[in-house]
């Protein structure tokens, strides 16, 4: 059985999954940037005293199922979530959708996901992904990292929904129920909300280790890692930092990125200029982000190393708050129309 | 970043997908573009599987020398702790602690071995002998 679904490949699994499941039951407005605007997906949090592989943790986006969340939320969706505590019934629960013609959001971890090169697989346990489908014992399955839609026996995609550690799947599946046609005006209203909800994350909130004071913060304490930790270890950190940064689900500089995408799809929403002007200081924020993963990187490799490019590699984070606050303070006061 | 900039330097990902990367066009607009990966991200990637690396190399040696049992070796590769060990076999953690001891793992019974490797995705029999990628 397969459900006439289509797979849509994205920067990162969880705006592409919203995406996919918003289109397929009829939002045709929805794109990838707008479901990461309008879901406040931009983030910092740099957690000091908790270790992920022996390294920071350091998180460049909202917590996983936000976005889904908060995008449907915005536009009016209703949507249904379960987790489960029996295997048996997170699969039968699984094939009464599928058997209804309604294709699921799963969340799953890394580890055990076949078609993920071994690289890759750590043990990551918020990944997602969506099941359109079941022929014999294999789920059709579209992951949005993937170019081309997959498939997982239903061992194999067992295993990944029931990974455990931290933030644990425990079969956690999701949909959004099929409700009135979205209008622009509701797309409209949804970006200013999805703004304003970001501009207080990023400002306001949760003091001095999220936001764009994270962002300080970590710029600051980066400085002081070669005497703190012994060159090795610091270059592991950095490493850390560059892999949550560009690969865990394309963090800061492709984020900083897709979020200047959002703004200018919202200037065609709402024609404020500032939205351009904003988004350039985003690109910008986004480039530095790299530049930064790069000076990351000559540590790492033992290229460069002493005390000063450490300096370096702080100040470049504190070049991006600065950027980032100013952006937000912009986007802030925008006078909405 | 401009879409010509968007780099191409090709990852273990990149030789089964590309990922998809927003760039700006030459008028300034973003559009979704596509990298086969990128230089600064694959030698991340491979810096932290080198620590990795050294870790399972101490655990082979500990293996090895008697002072620990093959299960320290498949946990270290396996990217595990005791805490995600306990998550996966049901095992408490003192178990485990124990069952890291080479002694008390020579008499586990074929049932409890086979919670492990099932966790490590090996045969009983490569688990208890701590055969696996030439171990």
């Amino acid at each position: 059985m397969e459900l006439n679904f289509n797979h849509i490949q994205a920067a990162h699994c969880e705006n592409g999954v919203t995406t996919s499941l918003l289109k397929n039951i009829g939002v045709k407005q929805i794109t990838e940037p707008l479901a990461f605007g309008i879901g406040a997906g931009l983030f910092f949090v740099y957690i000091p005293f908790l270790k992920i592989n022996n390294g920071p943790v350091i998180a460049f986006r909202t917590l996983p199922g936000l976005i889904f969340k908060r995008t449907c939320k915005a536009l009016g969706i209703p949507v249904i979530r379960k987790k489960f505590s029996s295997r048996e019934k997170a699969e039968a629960f699984l094939k009464d959708r599928l058997a209804e013609g309604m294709p699921v959001g799963c969340q799953v971890g890394v580890y055990y996901l076949t078609y993920f090169p071994k690289e890759y697989r750590f043990h990551f346990n918020a990944h997602n992904l969506i099941v359109y489908g079941k022929e014999d014992d294999n789920y059709l399955i579209s992951d949005p990292v993937m170019e081309t839609p997959t498939t997982l026996t239903s061992y194999e995609l067992e295993r990944v929904r029931f990974a455990k550690g931290a933030l644990a799947p425990r079969g956690q599946l999701y949909y959004p129920v099929e409700g009135k046609p979205v209008t622009d005006d509701q797309i409209k209203r949804a970006i200013k909300s999805g703004i304003e909800k970001n501009v207080r994350n990023m400002l306001t909130i949760h003091g001095s280790i999220t936001g764009v004071r994270g962002i300080k913060f970590t710029g600051n304490r980066i400085k002081n890692w070669r005497d703190k930790l012994g060159p090795k270890q610091a270059g592991l950190y950095l490493a850390q930092l560059v892999r949550m940064q560009e690969e865990i689900g394309t963090g800061g500089g492709g984020f900083r990125y897709i979020y200047a995408a959002f703004l200018q799809e919202a200037h065609a929403y709402n024609q404020m200029d500032e939205l351009l002007d904003i988004s350039n200081q985003f690109t910008k924020s986004g480039d530095l982000w790299r530049t930064a993963a790069a000076q990351a990187a000559g540590i790492y490799k033992g290229r460069i190393g002493s005390q000063e490019d450490f300096n370096t590699m702080g100040n470049y984070l504190l070049e991006i708050a600065d950027i980032e606050r100013e952006a937000f303070m912009a986007l802030k006061n925008l006078k909405w129309r | 970043m401009k879409k010509e900039d968007v780099p191409q330097d090709v990852s273990a990902l990149g030789k089964l997908t590309t990922e998809v990367c927003y760039a700006t066009d030459s008028s300034g607009k973003y559009v979704a573009t596509q990298s086969r990966g990128w230089e600064v991200k694959i030698t991340a990637l491979d810096t932290a599987w080198e620590d990795i690396e050294g870790r399972i190399a101490t655990a082979k040696q500990k293996v090895l020398n008697q002072e620990a049992s093959p299960l320290l070796f498949f946990m270290e590769q396996g990217l595990m702790d005791i805490n995600l060990l306990a998550d996966y076999t049901g095992f408490w953690k003192w178990q485990i602690r124990r069952h890291l001891k080479p002694e008390v793992f020579k008499k586990l019974s074929d049932k409890k071995l086979q919670r492990y490797a099932e966790v490590f995705n090996v045969s009983v029999e490569q688990f208890k002998n701590g055969e696996v990628n030439g171990a």
